[in-house]
């Protein structure tokens, strides 16, 4: 029942995310925080079993850490996808691999261009101008169909996301009682308000 | 003296001095030159060649210069033979790490791959170092043009025009005189034939001593690399005026 969303714009990628931390049928609480900063500019957001995900986050985050560290620059939003997409695909092989579907959104520095990843728990890596995960992207891939062009504002992007949101609360027949926007441009990563 | 420590790579000197390594070095200063000029829309190699012979076949393929990855290229000075092992290495290394992150690695870590395996031959007994220096002309997104130059030692650095093998020291002291910081590729491309004309031994210069390749940007935004062809070397020395009637041997 989880919800991931992303969206490029002009400048920036802009991610929503559910905050519900659910079990069977019941919800522990409604502020998680389903994102993990990799570095200062790429934002992975995670969705699947708990535990596996925030297990999986946190190691690609080190590896992601270390790279950084071991080089001195960072890692751009594609290669970051394209490793976290080939951890997955190895981890599927394994004899026990995670349950976890990701969005990868991100500002690269070295092009000035907004990114977004949309890589699912079978290693699929699909380069997306917007995209989601859960029951949550029946409802809002049309409005974004709609909606998105490449070069939208930072403005336009919160109006189509308050759509979106305004949609799943009117048709979605589980209330999904909060959500975290965040914004990935040049200046790094922030929460904001919509 | 110097005798009971120069036999074994791995031991230090009480001098604190590592006599194999130095004399890998030493064997490459006897080796034919090759120079690198960073300039702010691309980067010029150019290296000449040692031996050459009326009975030699020209070669289809170059021998000191190289392709290491779709966006470096090396020149070498010293050991042919060994330098291939460690051009191998590279491009491996290079494909690795597009197959891990699908971009083309970062000039530097290419380098600082080569020069770890270099270094390990300086540490660990029963091998002799690479008796090879490379120069490496490359681009990445992250920080632009860059060239860089190294050793057998495993040491390297960044330059914005330097020199290995025969006669470095009076090619490296001419690049400082003329060297220009915004200087252009077409200008680096004739201060480097001008180096070389002056240092190299022989008197008239031909495509026959001469390898040549340029690293630049296209209008596409796509690195581009240029191994010059022998008629393309005559063509640009005759443009300098440097160019003179085929060798006599």
């Amino acid at each position: 029942m989880e919800f991931l969303l992303g969206m490029t714009g002009k400048d920036f990628t802009l991610t929503i995310s559910d905050t519900a931390a659910t079990r069977s049928i019941i919800v522990f609480k409604n502020d998680e925080d389903k994102s993990l900063e990799l570095n200062k500019h790429v934002l992975m957001l995670y969705s699947g079993s708990p535990g596996d995900t925030l297990h999986f986050a946190e190691y690609i985050q080190r590896n992601v850490k270390l790279y950084e560290i071991k080089n001195g620059i960072e890692l751009t939003p594609k290669a970051t996808a394209t490793f976290t997409r080939r951890e997955m695909a190895t981890s599927l092989r394994s004899r026990k691999p995670y349950n976890v579907n990701l969005l990868i959104a991100g500002y690269d520095v070295t092009t000035s261009l907004p990114h977004l990843y949309w890589i699912d728990h079978l290693g699929t890596n699909a380069t997306m101008p917007y995209a989601a995960h859960g029951y949550g992207a029946f409802y809002t891939l049309g409005i974004l169909d709609k909606y998105h062009r490449p070069d939208i504002s930072l403005d336009e992007a919160k109006a189509i996301a308050k759509k979106c949101i305004e949609e799943l609360k009117t048709r979605f027949f589980i209330n999904l009682s909060g959500f975290k926007v965040k914004v990935s441009d040049k200046d790094g990563i922030r929460e904001i308000e919509i | 003296m110097a005798r009971r420590y120069d036999a074994r790579t791995t031991i230090f000197s009480p001098e604190g001095r590592l006599y194999q390594v130095e004399y890998a070095m030493e064997a490459i200063s006897h080796a034919g030159t090759a120079l690198g000029i960073l300039a702010s829309d691309g980067i010029v190699i150019a290296a000449e060649k040692k031996v050459t012979s009326k009975l030699l076949e020209q070669t289809t393929t170059s021998e000191k210069i190289y392709l290491l990855n779709d966006n470096v290229i090396g020149g070498v000075a010293g050991i042919t033979a060994d330098a291939n092992i460690l051009i191998y290495y590279a491009r491996q290394v290079a494909q690795q790490y597009l197959y891990t992150y699908d971009e083309d690695i970062p000039v530097e870590q290419l380098v600082q791959k080569l020069c770890d395996l270099k270094q390990g031959y300086t540490q660990y007994g029963g091998l002799r170092p690479f008796g090879v220096s490379f120069i490496y002309a490359g681009y990445d997104s992250h920080h632009g043009f860059q060239l860089y130059r190294s050793d057998p030692s495993g040491n390297y650095g960044g330059w914005k025009a330097t020199c290995i093998g025969a006669n470095n020291a009076s090619a490296q002291s001419l690049l400082k005189q003329d060297y220009k910081d915004d200087i252009t590729l077409k200008d680096a491309k004739e201060l480097a034939v001008k180096v070389l004309s002056k240092t190299m031994d022989s008197t008239t210069l031909s495509s026959e001593k001469l390898e040549f390749a340029t690293v630049s940007r296209n209008d596409e935004n796509k690195t581009t690399y240029h191994l010059y062809k022998p008629s393309e070397i005559d063509a640009l020395l005759k443009e300098h005026n440097l160019g003179g009637q085929e060798t006599e041997q």
